[in-house]
């Protein structure tokens, strides 16, 4: 089996293996997240040797060149001597320039990078614990061109490091690291009347309220339907927000739903798949965008495209974990 | 370069195909075939839709002819537990059959289809674990 070489130790790969579980098992402190190959958080590059093109992945072209690579999906045919890359080399700085109250668990963190960032919304950047060096991913609920800042919607996790740290620690003023962007859940221009069906749970709402504004912004004209899940009202963000967009756009409709026992007037009752699909059961010819709890998004996209929606025209937010619970 | 025997048959196929727009198209239409085949879909229960389909469209790619990284030991190793669970030769014919019927739909010419389904056919050995 091939052999990787970081910092003069090397260790040959056990069958199977990858690139990060080996250099895990040798105490070399790889930063990891999803070990999915989605969030970028084990990126890598190979200073000998070439990496496999599949642990490459969904990295920037420029990335690519220079043989980065994505440790936890790395599975290489011949010897590779690997770096860590260096914080300089990717990360980018940012002040922190809000920190708002969404709900009880949820905060909008606003952040003013020290370069510009070329995304769109709807993609994903990690905010980085510069003095531990630990990050993770959050999607982009701002739209370039229609705020300066960049807006991320934090939930707090349980025991979760960089949540934790997001709602205890930060204040305004300071300033982080950031990296990215990645993720290609985000408006598609050029069929502006394709009909648009959205649906999320919990903080999954962030990078559809960036695709939404976008596409509006955009000149979409097609129906965007939005439905947004949480067990009881309280978990309903950005409602007022919503609503007056819905008031301004004829064509967007916003629904907000709640799975728990409670029925409040205003919301729909059931989960938010449930009464999208419920509503909208012909998907031929839509583009879905499903955000938030991994259960949901999963069973979503079967049913999505049961329902009529092509694949191709199935997106789901990547990276998942931040709107469901597991803890970083 | 390339074998030209080989390379360029292969090529040739994949491209009166269509490409990979036509690998798209076919994807949805074989992929749902297949979901709702009650003498199969069990063993899709419970596997991640994106990454099942992606794996569909990699699959279509090489019955097309087309680029792939596909190896014999890959074939082995990712249908290795779907053996386990009872995946036999019966299993296999349903999928060439949603296959064959996906190229029909989408108006593909015979000696095509032929060929696309030998490509297939090529896989079975590795796929069932024999």
């Amino acid at each position: 089996m091939p052999v990787v070489c970081h910092e003069g130790q090397s260790v040959e790969l056990a069958e199977g293996q990858s690139v990060l579980d080996a250099l895990l098992a040798q105490g070399v402190p790889v930063p990891y997240a999803c070990r999915a190959g989605i969030c970028q958080s084990c990126l890598m590059r190979a200073v000998e040797g070439q990496p496999p093109a599949s642990s490459q992945q969904g990295l920037k072209e420029t990335l690519r060149l220079q043989n980065y690579f994505l440790a936890c999906v790395c599975h290489p045919t011949e010897n590779l001597r690997v770096a860590l890359p260096s914080a300089q080399e990717l990360n980018v700085p940012a002040t922190v320039t809000g920190l708002r109250r969404l709900n009880a668990e949820i905060i909008e963190l606003t952040l003013m990078a020290h370069a510009p960032l070329d995304y769109r919304a709807g993609q994903f950047i990690a905010v980085i614990n510069k003095d531990t060096g630990q990050g993770r991913s959050y999607s982009l609920a701002s739209v370039p061109g229609e705020e300066e800042s960049l807006h991320l919607h934090v939930r707090r996790l349980p025991g979760g490091r960089i949540s934790g740290w997001i709602h205890e620690e930060l204040r305004a003023g300071q300033t982080i690291e950031i990296r990215g962007p990645a993720g290609d859940c985000f408006y598609v221009p050029g069929r502006p009347e394709q009909p648009l069906l959205l649906i999320g749970t919990g903080s999954g709402l962030a990078p559809l309220y960036g695709i939404l504004r976008d596409a509006l912004a955009r000149g979409h004209w097609g129906p965007i339907r939005l439905f947004h899940g949480s067990r009881n009202a309280g978990g309903i963000y950005l409602r007022n927000e919503l609503r007056e967009l819905a008031r301004r756009h004829p064509r967007f409709d916003y629904v907000p739903c709640l799975s728990g026992p409670d029925i409040s007037p205003g919301y729909a009752s059931g989960r938010a798949h449930d009464a999208a699909l419920a509503e909208v059961p012909d998907l031929k010819g839509w583009r879905v965008f499903l955000c938030g709890h991994p259960d949901m998004v999963q069973q979503a996209q079967m049913r999505a495209y049961l329902a009529g929606a092509s694949l191709q025209e199935i997106h789901a937010d990547a990276f998942q974990s931040n709107h469901a619970g597991a803890a970083s | 370069m390339n074998d030209p025997t080989t390379a360029t048959q292969n090529a040739t196929l994949f491209e009166k195909l269509g490409g990979e727009p036509a690998v798209n198209a076919a994807v949805d239409i074989f992929y749902r075939k297949v979901i709702a085949d009650p003498r199969i879909n069990t063993f899709f229960f419970g596997v991640d839709m994106a990454q099942q389909a992606a794996k569909q469209k990699s699959f279509l790619t090489m019955a097309f002819g087309g680029p792939h990284h596909y190896t014999g030991l890959d074939m082995r190793r990712g249908h290795a537990r779907l053996v386990q669970m009872g995946l036999t030769d019966r299993h296999f014919d349903a999928v060439l059959e949603h296959l064959g019927n996906t190229l029909r739909e989408l108006n593909v010419a015979a000696p095509l289809i032929d060929q696309v389904i030998a490509i297939a056919e090529s896989t079975r050995t590795d796929v069932l674990g024999r």
